[in-house]
């Protein structure tokens, strides 16, 4: 990071001293088994925006990185424990649980991840993996959908993603979701709020900086859902956009909601190449 | 703007004349600078001084180093430092910067401290919410004044 260098050292000679949070030079392997690819050349998505793309593992403290490498730390994993108990669980008219269709989790589900949000040819639409699991439940489990922020639905999302750590995201942007990627692409570089920020001001334009006592990183969603420290639970995708968005004194979409979508899909390609990392610790 | 209000009203009882404060959307800008006072009323470098280094207030150094309150922790990288931009810019440049940077730095992701419209889905504060009729600027004209008149200390 050149750029970077060059600032690092012109703060240098103004404030001896000042601290610099470059990313943290490290590997992570997930209980000594799982290789991750978490710092990667960029794919075309990001080609001119982005010299490199690096997970938000590598903005973060020793420990808290520590904490993901293996599932006995890892606090996200009670919840996908908590999310295994409801996969074999049978709610709704039909009778059914997750695992009547789908069987077991690790074999039906392992690749999911990598290319949601993607496009569902009978709905005619673009589905995040919440949208599918809801779609699951109202279809053919004829159960009430669940909440789209909620636990249980996060930690359904979180058992699906935690099955496909390591495989890279491969989240498609042509053919039928182009429209809704151009959309999402339009909204990351959109300045929001009274404080009009962008995405891209904070997360491409000065990841590795810090804004008060927040280290910035590229803003990636490989690790979704994310367990956090500072709120001591798991978060999902659009929740997160909710919380960002707010920060910039702006009126929020709001989680499923179409731009919150498109957001994903757009969001979720920057990180193609990146492993699958969900559930993730970060603070 | 209930704020804006009570501030003209104790600048008007201060002074026991009508000086009048000029609104965010009537701010003349000349490259980038504003030479006229938004107030009338000298800033107050020491209440400034609080303005750049408060979190609920301006916040400034969320994004910038100043070694001059070196005691307030967790300065950010973002934009240039402001040690020394009392020497660097005139009174009427820093006031420009503050009211809306982007009048002298197209594109910059500096805020607007003093400017109430053009915005995008402004939200009612940090709630998520969309504003109602409380919304004013992130700092009102005399806020403004104090901060200029506190970043004019700051000498190499």
């Amino acid at each position: 990071m050149k750029r970077t260098a060059a600032i690092t050292a012109l703060l240098g000679a103004i404030t001896a001293g000042a601290a610099w949070a470059e990313p943290a030079e490290d590997k992570l392997t997930i209980n000594g088994e799982i290789e991750m690819t978490t710092w990667t050349e960029p794919s075309a998505v990001v080609e001119g925006a982005l010299p490199e793309v690096i997970s938000g593992w590598h903005f973060r403290g020793t420990e808290t990185r520590a904490m993901q490498s293996d599932d006995f730390d890892n606090p996200g994993m009670i919840f996908v424990e908590d999310a295994m108990a409801a996969w074999d669980e049978v709610e709704g008219e039909a009778g059914k649980s997750c695992a009547s269709c789908h069987g077991d989790v690790e074999d039906s589900m392992k690749g999911v991840r990598a290319v949601y949000p993607k496009w569902n040819e009978t709905a005619g639409e673009v589905r995040t993996l919440e949208m599918q699991v809801n779609a699951c439940r109202t279809e053919n489990m004829q159960a009430e959908p669940l909440k789209y922020t909620g636990t249980d639905m996060t930690s359904m999302v979180a058992l699906i993603s935690s099955v496909s750590r390591g495989l890279p995201v491969n989240v498609a942007t042509d053919g039928p979701v182009a429209e809704t990627w151009e959309q999402g692409k339009k909204l990351y570089y959109t300045r929001t709020g009274q404080l009009e920020l962008s995405c891209a001001n904070c997360h491409e334009d000065n990841y590795g900086r810090m804004i008060r006592a927040d280290h910035l990183s590229q803003g990636q969603i490989n690790g979704f859902p994310v367990y956090r420290l500072k709120n001591t639970k798991l978060n999902s995708v659009h929740a997160r956009f909710k919380g960002c968005v707010r920060d910039t004194r702006a009126e929020t979409y709001k989680p499923g909601s179409p731009e919150f979508v498109a957001l994903e899909l757009y969001v979720a390609s920057r990180g193609n190449g990146l492993s699958v990392e969900g559930p993730s610790v970060r603070n | 703007m209930r704020r804006n209000i009570i501030t003209l009203a104790l600048a008007c009882a201060a002074s026991g004349a009508a000086a009048a404060e000029v609104a965010p959307g009537n701010v003349a800008f000349e490259v980038g600078a504003v030479t006229q006072s938004l107030t009338g009323q000298p800033g107050d470098p020491v209440r400034g001084r609080e303005v750049v280094g408060t979190k609920s207030l301006g916040n400034c150094v969320a994004c910038h180093v100043n070694t001059e309150m070196s005691d307030v922790p967790f300065q950010g990288e973002i934009g240039p430092p402001l040690d020394g931009v009392g020497d660097r810019w005139s009174e009427a440049e820093l006031r420009g910067i503050v009211t809306n940077a982007k009048m002298m730095f197209p594109g910059s992701m500096m805020p607007s401290f003093y400017k109430v419209d053009g915005f995008i889905r402004p939200g009612n504060a940090y709630t998520g919410d969309a504003a109602d009729d409380s919304f004013g600027p992130l700092l009102t004209a005399q806020q403004i004044e104090d901060v200029v008149a506190y970043l004019l200390t700051l000498k190499e």
